[in-house]
């Protein structure tokens, strides 16, 4: 479509009703509709974060109460894995492996950026599409084959992948080492290899589709803030991704065809293999480089979420949208230049380990910038307390408590003793994982009107907001200490040391707090889907937002626009303006005579 | 006990709960009829106040995990560089904390205070240069800082001069067990490799290698007090990690490669035991243990042993199904006491004379054709033999 479609804007509108003649498989299954895309991620999405959570669940469990028999364990993982109810130690591993890729990858890079950024960049731009339906649909259906991958990959004789999501070799190549790095591992290989060519053509397409399809009067800095941070996202990811993939290649090509690119000298199972010369240094320095950055992938759609919704809910403009995006510009440029910070103890040159305490610690000001930011926008302001925003505000709470920890992360003084503890699970579980999870309920919150033309359930809404808050900080403020004590992550158990007995009663109450958070996500899930069919049906504007989309009919139609694509005259953030009756005046409403606007150079 | 406090913490969150609904109902009295899903003056005036309270109950967890659970964390640090360590860490927990305790009032008292009305009107106020500046500029003083004092410390622990007068020794990591070897009076270990590794020579040192002739290997770490120790970490299958907290000290095993971290004991094991923090430490402990014992051997059972502090080596870096028991004892000596232990130890290569002379004479004596292999695979547990299932 792309440039076609703005050329023949005309003929397009008049034809609209007679040629979307959409059987259920166009409409449905293989669409190339933006919105429909969208809901297929965000589906897919719940469903993938639904058996993340479940594991991080059964895992919670064994640490909490070790090596007991559970009803539970034997019903979902079956005899084999769980014989008598009891965890198996390497099945442990292969929980906690899949968990953090589903959770990092599934769930929070496609279910977020995959839905927000296909629902609102055309909406928000003012296109009637993405620049290539048709890659788009693509794009989704390699997510939707690599979701599958990985869920079979769960069912495999050996065991699913279980040498961490960070699949750091010789553990990740070697079925020797652990029955995961089998049949499973090669699962997951192929898995993760389907999902970074989807994430690349969805990437592209966002790009593509930012700079070439802006309605009229849309230029860069008349964005909301939301469109800024999908389009950064997507640069650092075809940055990024494509790195993973060759070490990736490099990965199976030591597994399956007997090269060395990260394995030498290695005796394992009482026999000597024929690696020689490589190193596993390299393979952590090729995964890092998308693996930080992807820390980023998954926050700044979020962050660009929260900064839209608090403007909108707080009835004022953002607070410094210049800075904002000058922020997420300079968090884009040095989350590529960092990764040495998850290697301070690999074995690199201590040297590096400097310079990568260096970059890492100057991503705090830009972050800084962003949360004092959020904070002023608050600040006089109209507060309209609906289940997003608080979500919102939850998500600077959090944003804050966690990216603070890093501080203490990103020194490699400080990182030797809490390397790999349960502080690093504290910190990057409150700064990506809630962050990125509070982002992503905003999100649906806050454009569920939009996606399904009707309403979420308000009060369910709080309630799952408050008990997820509390139960959010209850699971990992206690981590930290824990993390302190020395308690390493991924221990089956702790029994084995007496000098950890002492942390037993907190595990029991982070497990307790992790079961009462994940029992109310069902309250959303219920609230999602009766929504879905019994909701409150919306109206055109429910949130009084500036923002393009909301100038779309409430019943959604491929092409977005039934007349004309809208013309743009304002930033998005006029809220509350003097001179205007109302507190919100959308981009579509040209300046009065005399107005001036901010920002627009 | 433990399934008391599940109960009781479900049944007080089940009755926050049904308080809660009961306020969300009570409020939405006069405005149910219209059924908005939108937020009304009633909802932002509830929501506010809860905001508030969640910026009390944060309040009262973080200040009420600082006194119940702070008294977790390690102690003592028992290596020379510990205590910068430390210094570097309190000064950030600090920063972090006021950082924390002012940005979080802010958030939650703003949310708090201009929660919504109809009468209302928010004030447009969408840039301020300064304050931007501000707030670039505070974090930029605070991180050089930070970086500053960050770096020069690092530099000290982590670059080890040539010519210091340190004591060599490797460690050596394995599925799933630690093995230490001494350099002996030359203090330069003989080259080693994996493709070298046969019956008791674990650790493949090449015994040809002039400098490998005085050698120790031991199961069990010894370090003397007030000595400099360069460790030289290897490993021989996958990634471990040497991770020694009560010394600050931490760094991968890698195979193929040889990787190294330096520290200086300055608490004998005897000391650390007379330290007031972990002899609060081991009496919290051994109340924990005793209680479960009672426990186990009411279930007819056999009790827990009671605790009493050693230093230890863990490995914390995933390294296969046995990864949670992969440890090694630490003990630090007075120089004599060490030089006392490590005076009885044999070296390496009079261990390979022995077993080959050995085998030999079996040779000799049985002529079995299948004897070989034995000491071999029995070192070198397979990963199938450690996925251990059921007790």
């Amino acid at each position: 479509m792309g440039a076609a479609a703005h050329d023949h804007d005309h003929a397009h509108d008049h034809d609209h009703a007679h040629h979307h003649k959409d059987t259920f498989i166009t409409k449905y299954i293989f669409s190339i509709d933006h919105k429909m895309i969208a809901k297929q991620y965000l589906i897919t999405g719940i469903i993938m974060g639904i058996v993340g959570v479940v594991m991080s669940l059964l895992f919670r469990m064994q640490i909490a109460w070790p090596e007991e028999s559970f009803g539970i364990f034997k019903a979902l993982l079956g005899e084999k894995m769980a014989p008598g109810g009891v965890m198996r130690n390497d099945i442990y591993l292969a929980l906690v492996t899949i968990h953090g890729t589903i959770m990092v990858f599934f769930v929070l890079t496609a279910g977020l950026s995959g839905t927000f950024s296909n629902l609102l960049i055309p909406l928000q731009i003012g296109a009637r599409d993405m620049a290539s339906g048709f890659m788009n649909m693509v794009s989704y259906w390699l997510f939707f084959l690599s979701s599958v991958i990985m869920i079979s990959s769960l069912f495999v004789e050996s065991g699913p992948a279980s040498a961490g999501w960070t699949i750091y070799p010789p553990l990740s190549a070697l079925p020797q080492a652990i029955p995961g790095s089998g049949t499973g591992m090669t699962l997951w290989l192929v898995s993760m290899a389907i999902f970074i060519a989807s994430s690349l053509m969805g990437s592209l397409n966002y790009v593509v589709t930012v700079i070439n399809l802006r309605t009229k009067g849309m230029s860069m800095t008349r964005l909301p803030l939301t469109i800024w941070a999908f389009f950064i996202t997507a640069v650092i990811g075809i940055v990024s991704f494509p790195v993973l993939l060759s070490a990736a290649l490099l990965l199976i090509m030591d597994r399956s065809f007997g090269t060395s690119f990260f394995l030498s000298d290695i005796f394992i199972s009482g026999e000597v293999l024929h690696y020689q010369g490589g190193s596993p240094v390299l393979f952590e320095h090729l995964f890092w480089f998308l693996g930080h950055p992807e820390v980023y992938i998954v926050l700044l759609p979020a962050l660009g979420i929260t900064s839209e919704i608090i403007a909108t809910n707080s009835r004022k403009p953002i607070f410094g949208y210049r800075a904002m995006i000058a922020s997420i510009l300079a968090i884009a440029f040095l989350s590529t230049i960092v990764w040495g910070h998850h290697m301070f103890i690999s074995g690199m040159n201590p040297f590096l380990g400097s310079v990568f305490t260096f970059t890492t610690l100057l991503i705090a000001i830009p972050s800084a910038v962003k949360a004092f930011n959020y904070i002023t926008t608050l600040w006089k302001g109209n507060l309209q307390m609906n289940p997003a925003m608080l979500f919102s505000i939850g998500l600077v709470s959090t944003f804050i408590s966690g990216g603070l920890t890093g501080i203490i992360l990103g020194d490699s003084t400080l990182d030797i003793n809490v390397h790999d503890t349960y502080f690093v699970v504290a910190h990057f579980h409150l700064v990506m994982g809630i962050s990125a999870l509070y982002g992503f309920f905003a999100g649906v919150y806050h454009w569920f009107p939009k996606m399904y033309g009707r309403m979420m359930n308000k009060n369910l809404g709080y309630i799952h907001f408050w008990v997820t808050a509390i139960c959010a900080y209850g699971v990992f403020y206690p981590m930290h200490f824990i993390g302190m004590a020395g308690l390493p992550r991924r221990y089956y158990t702790n029994s084995n040391f007496p000098l950890f007995d002492d942390l037993a009663d907190v595990n029991v109450l982070i497990t307790v707090f992790a079961l009462v958070g994940a029992a109310f996500q069902l309250l959303f899930l219920w609230n999602f889907f009766y929504s879905i069919f019994y909701g409150k049906k919306a109206e055109q504007n429910p949130w009084k937002s500036n923002t393009l989309e909301w100038t779309t009919p409430v019943e959604a139609i491929h092409g977005n626009w039934p007349g004309e694509i809208p013309t743009v005259h304002r930033w998005p953030y006029d809220y509350s303006k003097p001179g205007h009756d109302d507190d919100y005046v959308p981009q579509t409403v040209p300046m009065k005579e005399g107005e001036e606007e901010l920002h627009h150079s | 006990m433990t399934s008391l406090l599940v109960i009781t913490v479900l049944v007080l969150l089940s009755i926050a709960i049904w308080q809660m609904t009961k306020i969300f109902d009570l409020t939405q009295v006069g405005a149910s009829k219209e059924d908005s899903q939108i937020a009304t003056d009633n909802d932002n005036n509830v929501q506010g106040y809860l905001m508030f309270g969640f910026l009390a109950f944060l309040y009262i967890f973080m200040i009420y995990g600082l006194f119940k659970w702070g008294p977790l964390v390690l102690g003592t640090p028992a290596s020379e560089h510990g205590p910068d360590y430390d210094n570097l860490m309190y000064i950030s927990l600090a920063i972090i904390f006021l950082v924390q305790a002012i940005t979080q009032v802010l958030l939650h008292y703003f949310a708090f205070k201009y929660r919504g009305a109809k009468d209302k009107k928010a004030l447009y106020y969408a840039d301020n240069d300064k304050l931007e500046f501000i707030w670039t500029i505070i974090p930029v003083v605070v991180l050089a800082g930070l970086i500053l004092y960050g770096l020069y410390t690092w530099t000290n622990i982590m670059f080890v001069d040539e010519d210091e007068d340190v004591m060599v020794v490797e460690l050596y990591a394995k599925q799933f067990g630690w093995e230490a070897r001494y350099a002996g009076k030359d203090n330069v270990l003989g080259k080693a490799n994996v493709r070298l590794i046969e019956g008791v020579n674990t650790m493949g040192v090449d015994i040809n290698d002039p400098n490998a002739q005085d050698d120790i290997a031991v199961s069990e770490l010894h370090i003397p007090k007030g000595k400099k120790v360069l460790f030289k970490m290897r490993s021989q299958d996958i990634i471990h990690s040497a991770y020694m907290p009560h010394f600050r000290a931490q760094m991968n095993c890698v195979p193929g490669m040889v990787t190294q971290f330096a520290f200086t004991p300055t608490l004998t094991t005897d000391e650390m035991r007379q330290d007031p923090n972990i002899i609060a430490k081991v009496d919290n402990i051994n109340k924990i243990r005793s209680a479960k014992s009672a426990q186990l051997v009411a279930e007819g059972k056999s009790p827990l042993d009671p605790y009493t502090f050693d230093y230890l080596l863990l490995c914390n870096k995933i390294c296969g199904a046995s990864h949670y028991n992969m440890q090694m004892k630490i003990v630090v000596d007075t120089p004599q006491e060490f030089q006392n232990w490590l005076k009885d130890k044999g070296t390496i290569v009079k261990a390979v004379k022995e077993e080959k002379a050995a085998k030999e004479a079996e040779k000799n004596a049985a002529k079995a054709p299948t004897q070989a292999k034995v000491a071999d695979t029995a070192l070198v547990a397979t990963a199938d033999d450690k996925v251990v299932v059921n007790k």
